[in-house]
């Protein structure tokens, strides 16, 4: 895969959003393994760093950022102490920023769902 | 200073209500913040949002108009939340400035309150042994799987206990007479806010825990967290109707636990509950009553 | 800015960008028909209560931007006016027989309140000062009492959905919670029901007709005689 120059634009925004250096992560792959929901994820937790690493802009259309429950598993395992949770949320943030929101509220049927559910649904998938 | 987040005044109502009686029975008084508005739920994560911390940081504002230093939680995310957002300005006086810059309309947060989870007010502010006082009806045969969560005891920065290795339920659970039961999913997540439109992948975790559960030999399973109950127990429910072999394990709050043993199960609002627990309880406890 | 030997003071402002003099005291209304414009929408009662005439305006060398009712704000020199006329704000279609007292019909027929971040900007939007970020938490909550009590003063001009980062529509998210609270929490008002009673019995249907029958002066000169307690 050829990197080139613009490919750093992903690195450089998700950087910023995050917080993070994408480059701290070695790809031990701990993240992924105490991730419980990769089987619902196209890319696992370490393959979405590692695509980010590289520049692949498709990793923006990836489905694991919406799995993602925010449950920071990921984030106690990591041995370099990286804040992979904000890593997803930054993949999110780059596309609700687009203003193209994950949820449709007007097509959601919010029949007995708790207030907490739908207020940390829409915080982490709409814009 | 109690902040009760919105769960708790509608669809979690018996935590609210079962933590008053459970609080009153060990002297203390849960005074609720008299203005607040919702934290959250989530702590945002995009280092320029600022926007989204406003939520958080604004009830640690009332907080401190209303004169109180401390504002303990029942909700296990707005715990979280809180307390992260608080973090978050306590280290950066630039966004800190910003947050109270735009709250023009009141004074600025001086980070002077502090966010504590209610199981730290009991451990470490009352004590086990404290707790273990008002009980009336001994849980002797109950086995009793603590779930905590994620939001506990994750990010170590303001987790409450080790997120490997918690033992502050165990340890509630224990101080009522109850028995602890160990088991593999007791941190692992309940799917959270995938219940509002990825349901497929919160009713394979409800099946996971209760099961795991169940087959480490427990009769329920306690939270502190109203989406996590909601995900074990309506979410729960709807497993065991698709899957009729499925067993369904009753989850309860803390501090529902906590009345029960306390004498009074009646403040617990058992009837909202998807997963009758009602048949689990009086069975294992002595406290025989109405039901 | 004014001008002395009789002739009355003025300022400036500017209505829709373009720049004019208004004597000092008028409402934004009457600056905006002094100026010219005819008005026949975003205009209602001219008396406050209505909602109709929404403004947004800023004020020279101020970044803020504040929001009151045209027929009620008086002008300032250096104002920036941009009427509001009608704010688009999804209304849900419901009908009150079917909303019963349980559960939390606000959060399910307007999702979008879950969005509120609790930024005030509705708030401070308000004309007639309601605490509307306080009534959207209580929505969220779901206690329809202090949402139906905090927006009882709303005339429903729109102003709050129109700034709304999370998009939502504060005045009908209220307005229904009204509704509710009157439907199901207060007392059933005996006396109204007792007067359409002896409506529908046509113990009124003789004195209708004799009304009906008079001509403008007669019922001109009996309204202007009336007797009010």
């Amino acid at each position: 895969m050829k990197i080139t120059n613009s490919d750093q634009d992903l690195v450089a925004v998700v950087e910023e959003l995050s917080g993070q250096n994408l480059y701290a992560c070695f790809q031990c792959g701990k993240c992924s393994a105490s991730c419980p929901f990769t089987d619902e994820m196209d890319e696992l937790p370490n393959q979405v760093i590692r695509r980010v690493q590289i520049g692949d802009k498709r990793i923006l259309s990836s489905r694991s950022p919406w799995v993602c429950a925010s449950c920071l598993s990921c984030e106690v395992e990591c041995p370099k102490g990286n804040d992979i949770p904000a890593i997803m949320e930054a993949i999110r943030e780059i596309n609700l920023r687009r203003n193209v929101d994950e949820t449709d509220l007007n097509k959601l049927d919010t029949d007995g769902l708790p207030e907490i559910a739908l207020v940390s649904n829409f915080r982490k998938k709409t814009g | 200073m109690y902040y009760p987040g919105c769960s708790l005044k509608d669809t979690a109502i018996g935590f609210e209500e079962s933590a008053m009686y459970a609080s009153e029975q060990l002297g203390i008084h849960l005074k609720e913040l008299e203005r607040w508005n919702c934290c959250g739920t989530v702590y945002s994560l995009a280092t320029d949002n600022l926007m989204k911390q406003v939520a958080p940081i604004r009830n640690l504002v009332h907080a401190q108009e209303e004169g109180y230093d401390t504002l303990y939680t029942l909700c296990s995310m707005c715990d979280n939340t809180e307390k992260r957002a608080n973090r978050l300005v306590q280290n950066d006086s630039e966004k800190l400035d910003k947050i109270n810059s735009f709250m023009d309309l009141e004074e600025d947060y001086r980070v002077e309150v502090t966010v504590r989870h209610y199981l730290e007010l009991l451990r470490d502010e009352l004590g086990w042994e404290k707790v273990s006082k008002p009980v009336q009806s001994p849980l002797d045969d109950l086995k009793v799987a603590p779930y905590y969560g994620c939001m506990l005891t994750r990010p170590k920065e303001i987790g409450l206990d080790d997120p490997h290795n918690p033992t502050v339920l165990d340890d509630l659970i224990t101080s009522l007479g109850a028995t602890p039961v160990d088991y593999p999913y007791h941190s692992e997540c309940c799917g959270s806010y995938n219940t509002v439109e990825n349901q497929e992948i919160v009713l394979k975790q409800a099946a996971k825990i209760s099961e795991g559960a169940d087959t480490a030999g427990a009769d329920l399973l306690i939270t502190s967290c109203p989406l996590c109950h909601y995900n074990l127990d309506t979410r729960q429910r709807e497993y065991a109707q698709q899957n009729p072999s499925h067993k369904p394990v009753p989850i309860l709050y803390i501090t529902q636990l906590m009345a029960v043993a306390y004498g009074n199960p009646d403040v617990c609002r058992f009837e909202e509950h998807a997963i009758d627990p009602s048949n689990t309880i009086p069975i294992k406890t002595k406290a025989l009553n109405k039901r | 800015m004014s001008q002395t030997d009789g002739v009355e003071e003025t300022v400036r402002i500017h209505i829709m960008g373009k720049e004019y003099e208004v004597p000092k005291g008028l409402t934004m209304m009457d600056a905006i028909e002094y100026s010219g414009y005819q008005l026949i929408r975003g205009v209602g009662c001219r008396g406050g209560f209505c909602g109709a005439c929404a403004t947004l305006y800023r004020l020279e060398d101020d970044y803020k931007l504040y929001a009151d009712l045209a027929c009620q704000k008086t002008v300032e020199d250096g104002m920036y006016l941009m009427q509001l006329p009608f704010t688009p704000a999804g209304r849900v279609s419901y009908d009150i027989e079917d909303i019963g007292d349980g559960g939390n019909p606000l959060l399910e027929n307007y999702p979008e309140i879950a969005r509120c971040v609790s930024c005030n900007t509705c708030t401070k939007a308000c004309p007639q000062d309601l605490e509307v970020m306080d009534f959207i938490n209580e929505a969220i909550r779901g206690n329809i009492e202090a949402v139906a009590n905090l927006s009882f003063d709303c005339i429903q001009c729109g102003i709050c959905a129109a700034r709304c980062p999370a998009e939502i529509p504060h005045h009908h998210v209220a307005q229904m919670a009204r509704r509710i609270h009157g439907k199901h929490h207060h007392p059933k008002s005996e006396h109204v029901s007792k007067r359409i009673d002896e409506i529908e019995n046509g113990e009124f249907d003789d004195a209708l007709e004799e009304i009906s029958s008079l001509s403008q002066e007669v019922l001109q000169k009996r309204y202007e005689s009336r007797e009010i307690e």
